[in-house]
């Protein structure tokens, strides 16, 4: 099942990749990829498709073109649990604590190895709200614990929908530093951004969705 | 970093991946379906007051009816076990329609999408989860609704094993269909409407093999066709419920 990855091929790429919803053409075709540690900036106004773009590339729509994970095509076997998304939407139940749902995902996917919910949370700066009920949290706090899930779960390449969303300033720094961290252990990261919040990473490769 | 050439660099990054890649276990699907199972019933302790729901109506809608129909031992002996079964079919349905709404609503779906488990299994143990804990009570307490409506004792055991053949069946029918609606506004009458014609047939075995216990005959044979339909529906409406669990995110 686990093929390692096949040196000197990208983590993802796509080829011709394009969307298009009720013969509307959404995004595309844009051709791109993702080599280990290296971060892109997917930019775009409002409605531009960045969105969407992250969701056919996590397989969540059906694609047009072609998507390859480390050089093999998409299927649900080349994807294996290596790509991790953070969306708008938390990903997890509201009446259950940080640590019940963290500990829920991990049963899925695993863990990264000496990584454990409450040094997740640690990290992320909100550990003493590991056992509250997420409902009891403020938007940016569900968002560090989604942050939290990225830091627990193995896989390499982060699918970030507007991960500074709800944050402030720390938070933001946050985001940076653990997406620099991921970088530096191999890992990708697609990140989307209406653009109001400064990357961190200058050099960092852009891809430009216009409406 | 800058000495060495951009290829070499790309090399040693890919061997870093596959470092990752390695040191990290994949937890096996067992491991998967008991943490789901763990996360659904700390969920259903969470609300067990709606769970409660269900049963209540049951007791109630039972007591009613020799209200109804009059304090006449024998008719209510006679309808006893087709009231029963109807009962409970109707007392699952509320619960059926809000299967995958939360987990769609908050995003866990497209999580279980992302997961490197194989999503029928974890409908599948979903629809386990989702019959132990709305579904089990409702057959627990059957005795006692028995008892209400003066059911024979020489039914009871047919009754109870028709129920436990046929509630899981409509569950996993009811996955389906869920799954189908769990995107949509309202979808409760919709699931209704949906269900019941598939309700039927279970509905029939069901009552005909109570009919055969309550009159003496061999009541076997409709419960084994429950029971194959069942492992037919064990069998495909996983595959179908993941594959309405697809849409339902896609969309």
């Amino acid at each position: 099942m686990t093929t390692p990855p096949a040196p000197a091929a990208p983590l993802l790429s796509a080829h011709r990749l394009a969307f298009t919803r009720n013969d509307e053409p959404v995004f595309g075709p844009l051709d791109f990829s993702l080599w280990s540690g290296e971060t892109v900036l997917v930019e775009g106004d409002n409605g531009s498709g960045k969105t969407t773009l992250l969701r056919v590339l996590a397989g969540m729509l059906p694609t047009e073109g072609e998507i390859r994970f480390c050089g093999q095509p998409a299927s649900r076997d080349s994807r294996n649990g290596r790509v991790l998304w953070l969306g708008h939407r938390t990903g997890m139940n509201e009446a259950l604590s940080a640590r019940e749902n963290l500990g829920f995902l991990a049963g899925l996917y695993g863990t990264r190895v000496g990584m454990t919910a409450a040094m997740a949370m640690e990290r992320v700066g909100i550990g003493g709200w590991i056992d509250e009920p997420l409902r009891a949290l403020s938007a940016g706090q569900k968002k560090r614990v989604g942050l939290a899930r990225l830091l627990l779960l193995p896989g390499d390449i982060w699918l970030l929908d507007e991960p500074y969303a709800n944050l402030d300033r720390h938070g933001i720094a946050l985001v940076n530093a653990l997406i620099a961290e991921h970088c530096a252990r191999g890992g990708a990261a697609l990140v989307t951004s209406h653009g109001a919040v400064r990357f961190a990473d200058t050099n960092a490769r852009h891809i430009h969705l216009v409406a | 970093m800058a000495s060495i050439t951009p290829t070499m660099e790309a090399n040693t990054k890919a061997m870093d991946a596959e470092n990752l890649a390695r040191v990290t276990r994949r937890p096996g699907t067992w491991r998967a379906c008991s943490a789901l199972l763990r996360r659904d019933f700390v969920l259903a302790w969470r609300r067990r007051g709606e769970l409660f729901l269900p049963l209540l109506y049951a007791v109630i809608v039972t007591a009613l009816f020799p209200f109804a129909l009059g304090p006449d031992p024998e008719l209510l002996a006679r309808i006893a076990g087709g009231v029963l079964l109807v009962i409970v079919v109707l007392a699952m349905l509320p619960a059926l329609e809000a299967m995958f709404r939360a987990d769609l609503e908050d995003g866990t779906l497209e999580q279980w999408l992302l997961a490197p488990q194989p999503l029928a299994l974890l409908a599948l143990t979903r629809v386990i989860a989702h019959w132990l804990t709305t579904v089990v009570p409702l057959i627990i307490v059957m005795p006692l609704l028995g008892a209400l409506l003066n059911l024979p004792v020489k039914v009871l055991p047919v009754l109870i094993a028709a129920l436990l053949l046929a509630t899981p069946l409509l569950v996993l029918l009811g996955s389906v269909l869920s799954a189908l609606t769990a995107g949509a506004r309202r979808s409760g009458i919709l699931l209704a409407l949906m269900l019941l014609p598939l309700a039927v047939p279970v509905v029939i075995f069901a009552a005909g093999a109570i009919a055969a216990a309550q009159s003496g005959m061999p009541y076997l044979a409709p419960l084994t066709w429950l029971a194959a339909a069942l492992v037919l529906a064990i069998v495909l409406a996983p595959l179908a419920c993941a594959a309405a669990l697809r849409i339902a995110v896609e969309t």
